[in-house]
């Protein structure tokens, strides 16, 4: 029996390896990620017990804490007099002692708790001074004006609006509608929490998707051909008055399928409008054969440097936006409208409008404005702008801007003019499932000649308005509104 | 454990070293509990001095038992278990006190530890021979299977959060008698397959290049494995089923050295888990809180969620490498802290270092069990050696591996720490079983004779000495794997010094076949006096 009652000792052996393996890699090697999985509330009861640094817009707290006299001594509020929790949900999250923390909570939750080693000068003068460590203060890029307008202009219907300063990336609004209270969450009854967040997981309409960076994604519709007009600029071989093809109804090859106009009949200049006409009256047919004519690569490539297909933290996490592959020519066509398995957030939108808004500089959307002593509110980190790509050059940036400018002036926007500064935008009208309404779209930017805000805004099935929604009725009024609080303030 | 060259002088007790290293485990548990108080409530407790001198008590007393009745015995097994139980006791306390009422679980673990202290101080004294055992090989299963099944009956068994393996016993709450039935199972496989052996190692078919055993003999393996996945079946008890099958694998290779045991072995085991998964929605469960357990939905699942197995997780990575410092973490946020996940308990507040010193415990037992079961010269020990410990082995290993995640999460205790009396009871009477069995591997001949042998039964005639070591001698060099004859005959113990002394004659004294059922039969037999 001696040779296999060694190999049962081996065998134990190696079970204790294994276990000796498996608790190391819980308690060191995954150690940090468990301590910061978002399902882990423990985290939260030690950070609960601490004075959690507020969140600020503006220089007024979104979420703060209070003392309270329970086992968690904190008690986590959202909102304020004249800033609705409902509208700064999807970006304050829920700091919850069930269910963790989301958003903004969770993203910037080492500055917040005070955990973050940036803060670690921070907590080595309130070891001396015997203070109790406070969580730093997280001022956000959104101006409360603009996300206002925002929140007000989208109203009841689902839906998302972004606004971008094109020049540093600041994000100036992001607002997902439905919104919902992050307070109920907040509770320290723990089930009253966990059944407010039942509730919010249940409800309709899924508010707790942040829709403007992520959930579901939304073809982009008609705004695509914004990119799509770019990638035919930088090619070389079109300018804005190119002749393009624009028939009632364009036959598709390898099927019997056709694609038509949103409105009867061939496009401008008897079906033959220049690049910026089709741009201006959405012409459905030339950008569909321009598409074709371009190639996959050529519109993917530009879908790409636009920041399509890339993993982005702001420093909430960005569903990547995407343009499909391997398509066959009508698939192709219907891409180039923004239709078919081309999926966007509104912030990839914003972004792109942004880009071109700053000449062709794409600069990395931040929704931190800066870190702030909470105590003394003395700035601890500020975000720099920094530049994310460069889409199109300079040359393509100001053309298509005359162009979209165009679509204002003489085209589908004219719904975004705004006296005499000067406004540059796209509409889009989505079509996503058949029967169901379509997902208005509205991108733009002002002033043109100088921006200061660009602006993405989607409703969702034509919000209110049903069959009969136009990016331009729908949509736009609410991108108006947006820029509006900026650049008349 | 080098022995003496010459057969008169005697191998060393380690019975000072004992002592010492069993202070020390007193000294470790105490401050323990003294730093489970200072932690929560700011003060040591109390009773410190009464709960130390109470732990000190048993400590010695069972000290004292080996010191007298069993002085060969292995001198780690009683300071390791102390350690493990005071640690146990410490946590145990510590999570009653992190409870919003406090319900005094401490103290009746406290109360489990003296009884069974008590009890393996029993088996020291009474039991004067492992061997003796052998005689209750059938009604040990008998019993082992009876205790299985007990909480199926209606009435007495009681169910726990799906799983049915408790019964109600009156005044002593409830009573988990499959702990106890893995020792009277593990006797009653020792026995069995002790006897059998011969007839299991015949080969049947060879087929892939591997001699496969006869299908007639495949009976035991099948009975195992249904019984196993019988418990898992009615009682719901996915640890318990795979407990039992492995260890019943495991005895088996041991006693019949084929590989194709063990292929089988895994073939079936494998071939329930997939009837489990693929049939059982508490399987599926479990499998799914294993694979998915960190995505929300599951861990958010009422019933059969992950949240338990994550919250363990959390409290480890919140202990880190050195841990919280007892008293300082919030194990409590873990359900059943104090019994299934008294590990993660001890990982948050005493970090990987200390889970690291408590799983080397439980290695240096099985290490020690193995240890023994190589030196002992007869088969019925060697297998009762090694089942023990690697009971304790595999329990260990299904717990721990459980709660880190490395393998799907069953409901078993661990060893000596986990809040529990039958648990606790069981495992120190596997102590006990191993003194006396680790006490007789060691004990030099002469002290044999004149005590424990006089008692054992001879149930075969004697063959002549000398013949016996003729044959052994041959035998040996026939067939190095033959079960029995892998000892050397008793005579070269003088130039073996790694080989045991011992009052057994050489194992393979009677050719092969020659009583087929009974092989080990010699064991019994003294032969002192011969030479």
């Amino acid at each position: 029996m001696k040779k296999p009652l060694t190999h049962i000792a081996v065998v134990g052996f190696v079970m204790f390896a294994l276990l000796f393996g498996s608790t190391s890699w819980v308690q060191y090697v995954t150690a940090d990620s468990l301590n910061n999985n978002p399902l882990n509330n423990r985290r939260i009861l030690d950070q609960l017990a601490r004075d959690r640094g507020p969140i600020l817009v503006d220089g007024t707290p979104i979420a703060y804490s209070e003392p309270v006299d329970d086992k968690y001594k904190y008690q986590r509020k959202y909102g304020s007099d004249n800033l609705d929790p409902r509208a700064y949900a999807s970006l304050t999250g829920y700091y919850s002692v069930v269910s963790g923390a989301s958003g903004m909570e969770r993203a910037s939750g080492d500055y917040l708790s005070g955990d973050s080693d940036a803060l670690f000068y921070d907590k080595v003068g309130s070891f001396f001074t015997g203070e109790q460590p406070r969580g730093a203060a997280v001022e956000l890029t959104i101006d409360p004006k603009v996300q206002q307008a925002a929140w007000d202009g989208l109203g009841n219907q689902n839906g998302a609006a972004v606004a971008l300063d094109p020049k540093t990336g600041k994000i100036l609004a992001m607002a997902s509608t439905p919104g919902w209270d992050p307070n109920a969450l907040a509770s320290h009854d723990s089930t009253e929490a966990s059944q407010a967040f039942k509730n919010l997981e249940a409800a309709d309409g899924k508010p707790a998707y942040n829709r403007a960076i992520g959930g579901n994604l939304y073809p982009p519709g008609s705004t695509f051909k914004v990119l799509v007009a770019a990638a035919a600029l930088e090619s070389g071989d079109y300018e804005p008055d190119s002749q393009l093809n624009g028939p009632a109804t364009l036959d598709l090859p390898q099927t019997t399928a056709t694609i038509g106009n949103s409105h009867p009949g061939a496009c401008r200049n008897g079906g033959k409008p220049t690049l910026a006409d089709s741009l201006a009256e959405s012409c459905n047919t030339s950008f569909a054969s321009l598409g074709m004519d371009l190639g996959e690569d050529a519109i993917a490539k530009q879908a790409e440097k636009f920041g399509f297909g890339e993993d982005l933290e702001i420093p909430l996490n960005v569903t990547p936006s995407s343009f499909p592959s391997d398509l066959n020519p009508p698939q192709l066509a219907q891409s180039s409208l923004g239709q078919y398995e081309v999926r966007s957030t509104p912030l990839q939108m914003a972004m792109m409008t942004a880009g071109i808004a700053n000449g062709g500089k794409m600069m990395k959307p931040q929704l931190v404005d800066r870190v702030l002593n909470a105590n003394t509110l003395e700035p601890i980190s500020e975000t720099r702008p920094s530049q994310m790509s460069r889409p199109v050059s300079g040359d393509t940036a100001d053309k298509l801007t005359d162009m979209m400018t165009g679509v204002v002036e003489n085209g589908t926007a004219s719904v975004a003019k705004m006296g005499d500064t000067k406004v540059a935008a796209k509409t889009g009208t989505a079509q996503h499932a058949k029967g169901a309404a379509p997902h208005a779209w509205f991108i733009s930017f002002a002033p043109a000649d100088d921006p200061q805000v660009a602006v993405a805004v989607v409703v969702e099935n034509g919000g209110n308005a049903g069959n009969e929604a136009y990016g331009a009725t729908v949509a736009g009024p609410i991108a108006k509104n947006m820029m509006e609080a900026v650049v008349e303030k | 454990m080098n022995q003496a060259p010459s057969q008169t002088a005697r191998p060393r007790t380690y019975r000072l070293a004992e002592l010492g290293l069993l202070i020390l485990a007193i000294v470790v548990a105490t401050s323990s509990y003294a730093l489970v108080g200072l932690g929560v409530e700011g003060t040591i407790p109390a009773n410190v001095y009464g709960y130390a001198a109470w732990l000190a008590v048993l400590g010695i007393a069972i000290h004292i038992v080996v010191w007298i009745k069993a002085k060969y015995a292995d001198p780690v097994l009683v300071p390791i278990a102390v350690l493990l139980n005071g640690l146990g006791l410490a946590m145990i306390y510590r999570v009653d006190l992190g409870r919003d009422e406090y319900l005094g679980s401490g103290m009746t673990q406290l109360i489990w530890t003296s009884l069974g202290v008590v009890l393996a101080g029993l088996i020291v004294i009474f039991l004067k021979d492992h061997r003796l055992l052998r005689r209750y090989t059938y009604i040990s299963g008998m019993a082992g299977l009876v205790l299985l099944l007990l909480p199926l009956v209606p009435g007495l068994g009681s169910e726990h959060y799906g799983a049915r393996i408790w019964i109600k016993v009156p005044l002593f709450g409830s009573f988990q008698p499959g702990e106890v039935s893995k020792i009277l199972l593990t006797i009653f496989f020792a026995g069995y397959l002790v006897s059998y052996k011969d007839q299991l190692v015949a080969a049947g078919k060879k087929f892939l290049g591997i001699q496969w055993p006869r299908l007639r003999d495949l009976g035991p393996i099948v009975t195992a494995w249904v019984a196993s996945v019988g418990v898992l079946v009615f009682e719901r008890d996915l640890g318990t089923s795979l407990l039992f099958f492995g260890l019943f694998v495991a005895m088996l290779y041991v006693a019949t050295s084929k590989a194709s045991w063990i292929i089988l072995g895994l073939g079936f085991f494998a071939a329930g888990a997939v009837l489990a998964s693929l049939y059982f929605t508490h399987v599926q469960q479990r499998i799914d809180g294993w694979l998915n357990a960190l995505t929300p939905e599951v861990y958010n699942k009422e019933v059969g969620g992950s949240y338990q197995l994550v919250q363990g997780l959390f409290g480890m990575s919140n202990g880190g490498l050195i841990g919280t410092g007892l008293g300082e973490g919030r194990p409590n946020m873990v359900p059943f802290a104090e019994s299934d996940f008294i590990y993660a308990a001890f990982g948050e507040e005493i970090g990987l270092a200390g889970l690291f010193v408590i799983l080397l415990c439980y290695l240096f037992i099985f290490q020690r069990g193995i240890r023994t079961a190589q030196q002992l010269r007869d088969g019925f020990g060697t297998l009762l050696a090694t089942g023990l410990s690697f009971t304790i082995a595999l329990q260990v290993f299904v717990v721990v591996g459980g709660v880190t995640r490395l393998i799907p999460l069953t409901g078993l205790t661990t060893p000596f720490l986990a809040q529990g009396g039958s648990s606790l009871i069981a495992n120190w009477m596997i102590v006990g079983l191993l003194l006396r069995i680790s006490d007789n591997a060691r004990r030099p001949v002469e002290e044999f004779h004149t005590g424990v042998l006089r008692i054992t039964e001879d149930p075969e005639p004697v063959p002549a000495g000398a013949h016996a070591n003729d044959t052994a001698a041959s035998a040996r060099t026939v067939d190095e794997d033959a079960p029995t004859t892998n000892l050397p005959p008793a005579d070269s113990r003088v130039f073996d010094d790694e080989a045991p002394t011992t009052n057994l004659p050489p194992a393979g004294a009677r050719p092969r076949g020659q009583a087929p059922n009974d092989t080990d039969a010699t064991d019994q037999r003294p032969t002192g006096g011969e030479r």
